[in-house]
This record gives structure tokens, sequence and C-alpha cells, in this order.
């Protein structure tokens, strides 16, 4: 007979070998009934708490997301706070920032916040940090190159902070809700998935603190440290309100007609296509032309991509579109439906738009629609900083989807106001002229002189071609020579190409 | 080839974002207007802005046209002036119902043309608002060598009437045939009048047909969503076009054998089916859905 | 030449609002407010200052709020509220 007691030294033998100890009961086992048990979570702490018990020290990274965009409330709620407990010299790694942000201006000042990494910038932190804020420059990358950057670790993030519409206290986090008590939604968590993958520690904010197990989760618990239940996330009206709204812009019908006609006879209009478009007045007005097309023709799409709108769920639940991949929604109801169909995936920025990752969707997009702030004669693009030098913009998927795709058709204004559009050089250089395929305007549609078959049949069908040249000179005649920019010597911004290269630095602007 | 009127687009002489790009969205013609729907207090604003426009927009090929106060308030004949010396294509007179008033206007023209030596350069469009206009509409027609065109105002002649605009446009009926009839006999342009609902383009539809339908060159449009639907009812159809370009062809080789008999298939040709086919071409010309080379 | 206060424009897109004063000093005097500053500024304030002096306008002061106007757009306001200032028409 062998028993426990006479195993003993075998025990004790093996787990020396093992390098391992030998076990040793617990305590009493809870008994408490489930539902109240997890609501002592140790996850589950006060924002205060969860800063301590990360480990987060001065110099160090930490990240946010920006999927609540104008109505993000957790960037400032948990900088205010790092300064409250004294730190000093921390980076900021977002995905993008906001007019919303502004407070951060006093951080900056002050030495809490100086560094900072993000797609774009705008309003009054954008105006200072182009002015010269900060000693350092800020780094900006597309949404796909943010992805790749904190995956292969030039990103390092320590704590990353991400607000999310629901979560349970072991830290299963939705940017929707399932319950009754929904305050804020913002649809997909795209661009927070990565940093939640790799970053050191995690912390978990939400207004909606749920009853395990809440999933299907965006994140899951595996990669969540801290669960901080706060008042409120973000203030989901600010993404967009909930019904489509038509432009009645004469001028966004336009340009959407013409780059609705560019899809439909580029030569990639055919079943099985894949698309992305952006959210701009004309790009929404645009998804309706192709719509009516597709019906026409009986054409579907198999996939669409990027920032997902009402018009794209529309389409979606109409069947022209198989399925969607969302990295970021656009509108409640593109936000809803993430919640509520399998067929639309919620994408994280990796499998969105890196690439180092060969699998990601923008690889096998056939088209996209982009706008810009300018393009020049080469076809370069700037959506980044303003035509006064002043940064307004973001890079977002720009570079990305603008590479990747078979088809590239900016949407551009020759001019807005007095401010040309197309120009003889950019500003500032964000997605180069390599990746831009058609450039339409009011005054014409000029094509990549790289892409003559795209010239060919864009002709064919009847379509206004232009010299880009002649584009440039028409905005001259009209609203004069501009005068150049009174641009400074200090670097306030490293714009990065998506493949972690360096492609321009923005100047501080002297006005 | 004659100009195509299928579109005259109603831009207001106040708004300076509105003129200078309102050709982008391709009327056949844009109408500045100084009259109602620039207040009292801006006409000598809004004609120095129009003025300023006219000298300045390149509109390329766009027909440009002014709609003028009347010659009997205090702005008319400024507005002629400012126009004139800005090199206007066409001056649109409101609310005419005489032949005389279109000669005291095209007095006023030829007094600005000889100040500065262009005689002869502006044409005359009359707007028919009324039910007088309507009688007298062949004598406007002919009242001067620079008539371009009649057009029809629906709503103050609605208003004169004493009824008002229908979906159908029964009430128009009359005005709109008397204007078609006039302006072919007198050989100019027949315009129909605006469709001011924008929320409903089925009716809108339906009005550009029945007025294509009644031999209207064009009509008067506020909003360059209206273009679009105007130029599709306009645009041949297919077996239209089809059918004119045989003739065309005819012509064409009539005209080498220095024949004056038109056939095709061995039957002669009448002149009325010329100048339609002809008319049938330009227009599918201007559409864009043929080109010269397929002639 | 004698003026009073006057004023012509709007502060819609693509337009300029002018105020034109009487002025104690010699000369022109121009404020200009402009979202094109940066790239515009010189040329508007060159544009203004010769449609005043083509109107015989030599001693003003003037206040403009552009809004991104064209040049065409900023000569026909300064002479709107040039004529409103003097009482003197452009037209005969």
């Amino acid at each position: 007979m062998s028993t426990l007691k006479e195993r003993a030294s075998l025990i004790e033998a093996e787990a020396s070998k093992m390098g391992t100890r030998i076990y040793k009961e617990g305590e009493k086992k809870a008994t408490t009934f489930r539902r109240d048990y997890q609501k002592e979570s140790a996850k589950l702490v006060s924002l205060e708490e969860a800063i301590k018990q990360s480990g987060l020290k001065d110099g160090m990274t930490i990240s946010f997301h920006h999927h609540f965009r104008g109505g993000d409330k957790v960037v400032n709620m948990v900088v205010d706070k790092l300064a409250q407990m004294g730190f000093k010299n921390l980076r900021l790694a977002a995905s993008s920032l906001q007019d919303v942000h502004e407070p951060l201006i006093e951080h900056i000042k002050n030495g809490v916040i100086t560094s900072i990494s993000t797609s774009g910038l705008r309003g009054k932190l954008a105006d200072a940090i182009s002015r010269g804020l900060m000693k350092e420059p800020v780094v900006f990358r597309s949404h796909g190159g943010r992805g790749s950057a904190i995956v292969n670790g030039e990103e390092h993030i320590n704590v990353a902070f991400i607000g999310a519409s629901s979560s349970d206290p072991l830290g299963n986090a939705c940017g929707f809700s399932r319950s009754e008590n929904a305050k804020s939604i913002c649809g997909s968590l795209g661009y927070a998935i990565p940093d939640a993958q790799n970053a050191d520690k995690v912390v978990i904010l939400t207004d909606d603190l749920v009853a395990y197990p809440n999933t299907p989760a965006s994140i899951s618990e595996s990669y969540v440290d801290f669960v901080v239940e706060v008042e409120s996330v973000g203030d989901s009206s600010k993404i967009a309100s909930g019904a489509i709204r038509d432009t009645k812009n004469p001028r966004d019908i336009l340009l959407a007609k013409q780059a609705a006609k560019v899809i439909i006879n580029g030569g990639y209009f055919k079943d099985g296509f894949s698309i992305q478009t952006g959210s701009g007045g004309a790009s929404l007005a645009a998804v309706k032309y192709i719509r009516e097309s597709m019906i026409e023709k009986g054409i579907k799409a198999s996939y669409a991509l990027g920032g997902i709108t009402a018009h794209m769920v529309k389409m979606f639940e109409e069947g022209l579109i198989e399925k969607l991949i969302d990295v970021q929604s656009f509108d409640k109801v593109a936000a809803e439906s993430i919640r509520d169909h399998e067929m639309h995936k919620e994408a994280s920025a990796n499998e969105y738009a890196s690439a180092d990752e060969k699998g990601s969707a923008t690889h096998y997009l056939d088209m996209v629609i982009l706008s810009a702030l300018e393009v020049d004669v080469n076809f370069n693009v700037n959506v980044l900083v303003g035509s006064d030098g002043i940064i307004r913009g973001a890079i977002g998927g720009h570079q990305d989807t603008a590479e990747d795709s078979a088809l590239s058709i900016i949407v551009c204004p020759l001019l807005r106001g007095r401010i040309p559009c197309v120009v003889d050089e950019v500003t500032t250089l964000i997605t180069p002229g390599s990746s831009v395929d058609v450039i339409v305007t009011e005054y014409g549609i000029a094509v990549n002189p790289r892409r003559p078959e795209i010239a060919e049949r864009l002709k064919a069908a009847g379509l206004n071609i232009v010299d880009i040249h002649d584009l440039a000179a028409k905005a001259k005649s009209i609203i004069g020579n501009p005068a150049p920019l009174p641009f400074g010597d200090k670097v306030v911004g490293v714009v990065m190409n998506r493949d972690g290269s360096v492609l321009d630095v923005i100047k501080n602007i002297n006005a | 080839m004659q100009r195509l009127r299928r579109t005259m687009m109603f831009v207001p002489g106040n708004n300076p974002a509105m003129m200078s790009d309102a050709f982008i969205y391709g009327p056949d013609s844009i109408m500045l207007d100084l009259e109602d729907s620039v207040t009292m207090a801006e006409k000598d604003a809004a004609r120095l802005l129009v003025h300023n426009a006219l000298k300045t927009i390149d509109y390329g090929n766009t027909e440009m046209v002014v709609r003028v106060n009347p010659l009997n308030t205090p702005y008319g004949k400024k507005d002629v002036e400012a126009v004139v010396k800005a090199g206007v294509d066409v001056i649109r007179m409101p609310k005419t119902e005489t032949a005389e008033e279109v000669q005291e206007l095209e007095a006023e023209i030829e007094k600005v043309e000889k100040e500065i030596g262009c005689l002869g350069r502006t044409q005359i469009m009359a707007a028919i608002e009324s039910t007088k206009g309507i009688i007298n509409a062949y004598a406007i027609a002919t009242a001067s060598k620079r008539m371009m065109g009649i057009a029809l105002g629906a709503e103050d002649y609605c208003a004169n009437l004493k009824t008002q605009r229908t979906p159908s446009g029964d009430e128009l009926l009359l005005a709109r045939e008397t204007i078609v009839v006039a302006a072919r006999a007198a050989g100019i342009y027949a315009l129909d009048t605006v469709y001011s609902n924008l929320n409903d383009m089925e009716t809108f539809r339906k009005e550009v047909e029945l007025i294509k339908r009644l031999g209207f060159d064009g009509k008067s449009i506020i909003n360059p969503r209206q273009i679009e639907i105007i130029n599709e009812v306009f645009t041949p159809t297919e077996k239209e076009i089809e059918k004119a370009k045989t003739i065309v062809a005819a012509i064409k080789e009539a005209a080498a054998k220095g024949s004056g008999v038109i056939a095709v298939n061995g039957k002669m040709v009448d002149k009325p089916v010329v100048t339609r086919a002809e008319h049938t071409i330009e227009l599918a010309l201007a559409a864009g859905v043929i080109t010269k080379e397929d002639l | 030449m004698e003026i009073k206060q006057a004023f012509a424009g709007t502060l819609e897109s693509g337009d300029i609002m002018v105020k034109i004063e009487p002025s104690q000093k010699e000369g022109l005097e121009i404020n200009l407010e402009s979202t094109v500053a940066y790239q515009f500024g010189e040329q508007i304030k060159s544009v203004i200052e010769e449609t005043l002096k083509g109107l015989d306008i030599n001693s003003a002061v003037v206040t403009a709020t552009d809004k991104g106007a064209l040049d065409c757009t900023i000569r026909a306001r300064v002479t709107a509220a040039a004529v409103r200032a003097t009482g003197k028409d452009v037209w005969a």
C-alpha cells in the first residue's frame, strides 16, 4: 500500500528536480454567491490605485485610444490624475488626439507630458504644438504604422489606459454595451487592441461595469490588469448622430458623383471587390451612388473596410456587402451593428492596416476613397498640416490604404475658400505620390501618370481627365500666389512612414 | 452649332462664394440675379459684386446672364451700365409686358455699348411674368434683334391669373404654349420657369419631361442638383441618336454629291426631319453621349 | 474727400466685411483680420489700397474682416463701402 504520507519524500524529490514547490493546502474557499463575489475582484480598483499598482514611473510611456473622438474623457481624466500624483516626464502614445485634449497644454507646460506620439492633432493643442510648445517633436504615425511600432517595440507601452463602453470586473471589455445602462458607446475598439496585447500593464476604464462574463469581448480579461469604474468615459453623441444624413452641399455632391464614377469605371468594380471610404460628406455621398450602381449591375462587395458608417451597415444588411471589417465605428448605427452582427468584424489596428502583417485587410483592398488637405503636382498628399502651417488633421489610415489598395482615389476640392488644395508642393508630405492613383476635384480628375490604364478607362467612360499641373495652375489663376509661410527652425513634428522610416518633419510656425 | 440652353442657373447677386464657383456644376447658362434675391439696401453692393465677378472670373464656355432690376426702378439703369461694361453675354429683363419696354432696355444697352465701343455685343432675353406679357409674347419676342429668348416667370404669372401652381401645371399650359409658339415664330429660344421644391425631384422630372414635350429649349433652375435631371431628360435616347446619325450621314452624302435631295434608304427626307436630327445630334454631343468622331 | 462711416460685405465664407471711417491723418490705415492672413494678408491690403486710391480716397481708416474672399470680391466690397462713405457712385 502506498499512502500520501509514504510518498512524501518522492514528491519532494520530484518537486526539487522540477524546481517548483510542494502543494500546500489553501485557506477556506470563498462561498459567496459568484455574482457578488466577482465584485470583489482584485482587478477592480480606483484609478489612483491602478496607477500605483501598475508600477508606472517618471519617464515611462502611457497610451490611449481615440474611439470616442471629440467626446473622449479618458485622456484628460487620467493625465489630470497623473499630474496630481506628481508624475513627470511621461510619453503619451495616443492613437489620435482631438480638440477636446486642449488641457494637455498645461500638462506639457508643467512637465507631466514631455513627449507625444499620435496619428493626429487638432484644435488649440495642435496650434500650441505647431508654435513650438514642446521640446521634443511629436511623432506622427498612421494607424497601421502605430500598430506595427507597438508590436515591434519601437513604441513600447508601459501602461495602457483603455476607455471601454462596458467591462466586467475581470476586464472583458467592449466598445459597446449589452446592458440597459449603456452610457457611452463607441463601437470598435480596434486601435486599443495592440495596446492591450503589448503593454506591460493594461487598465480598463469603464462607465458601465457589467456582470461577468461580458463576452464576446473586444479585449479579453487575459490582457487586463486593472478595471476602474468611472462616471463617464466619453460622450457618444460626439461620435455622430444615429441617422444617416445626406449632404446637401452641391460641391460635395458633385465630387461624390465624380468619385463614384471613378470607382465604377476604374476597372476594379466587379463582383467580390473590396472598398474603404471615409466619413466626409463627399465620401458618404459617393457610397450612395456606388450602391445604386451595384444594385443596377448586380455586383456585390466581399468586404467594406475601415471607419464603418451607417451607409455601409445599410448595404451590409441589404446583402450588397458580405462582411464589414471595422477598426473604428464612425456613427451610432455602426457601433450597434458591430455588437449585433457576427459578420461585422472588429479588427485591431494591425489586422486593419499593418505593413508587417501580411494578412492585414488593407493588403486585399481594391479601392479606397480618401480626402486631403492638399495634393501636389507629384500626387503627394498632405492630410496633417494646414496651408497656414498649423497642424490640423491626422494621418489616420491614409498612408496604409493608399499604398496597399489597387486603386486609391483622393477627393479634394481645388479650393477651400481662398486656400488652394492642389499645389506645386504639399506643405508636409504624408502620403507619397507613388501610392496615389486618382485625384478628383470639381475642376476635373487627374490620374497619376504611373497608371495610364486607369486614365484610359476613365476617359472611355467620358470623365473629364485633366493634367494635375493644369489644376494647380487653375487654382493659382483664381486665388493668386500665396506668400511663403513663416516657418521657424525648430522641428515640432516628425512624420513617419508606415514602414517605420521618416518621411518628413514639421517646422514650427512663427505667427 | 447653336448654343444649348437647357439649364439657366439662378445665383443670387450678393453671394460671392456661389458666384465664384457656380459654373463647376456645368449649367449651360448662369444667371446672376440683381433683382428679387437682392434686398433694396444691398442693390448697390450686389451690382458691384456682379460687375467685378463678370470682369474677373473665368466662367469658361458658360453663358453669363444677369437679371437686372426693371428700368422704372432707381436701380435698373445702373445695373445695365455695370453689367454691359463688364461684358455680360445676356441681360435678362424681368416682368416684361410690352415690346416698348424691350426697346427701352435696348436703348440703354446701346448707350453704354457706344460709350465703351462694343456696339451690338449684348443680347436680351425677356421674362414674361404676367397675363399682359403673355398676350404680348410675340411682340416682345420680336421687339429687338438682340432678343435671344423669352422665358416664363410662373410665380407672378399665377398670382396675376388668380390661381396657384400645381404639380400637374395645368394652370401654366396656355402660358407655356404661348411662349414656345412666340419664340419659335420669332426664331429665338423658349425657356421655362423655375421649380423650387428641391425635396421633390420626381415632380421636377415630370415637369421637365412636360416642357420638353411642349418644345422648350430649357429651364431656369435654382440649384445645381436640378442640372443632372434636366440633362438626362434632354439627352436623346440611343434610338433617337442612331436615327439622327443616319440622317446626318445622308446630309453629308448629299452635300458631297452636290445634291439637294437628302435620302435615307431610298426615301426622301423632309426638311423638318433634317432639322430635328441636327438638333438631336447637338443635344447628344453636349451631353457627351456621343463625340464628333462618332459622326 | 469728405467721408462718413460706412460698411459693405458680409462675414460669410468667401466674402469680406469692409468698414471705412474718416481719419484725422493723411494716408490709409488698413486693419485686416483674415482667415488667410498668412498667405494673402499683404495681397489683400494692396487690393484695398489700390481700390481706394483709384476712387481718390487717400485718407481713411479701413477695418476689414476677410473670410477668404477673392480679389474681385474685395474690390467690389471696398468700392461699395467707399461709395456709401462718400455718397459718390461709380455709375453714371
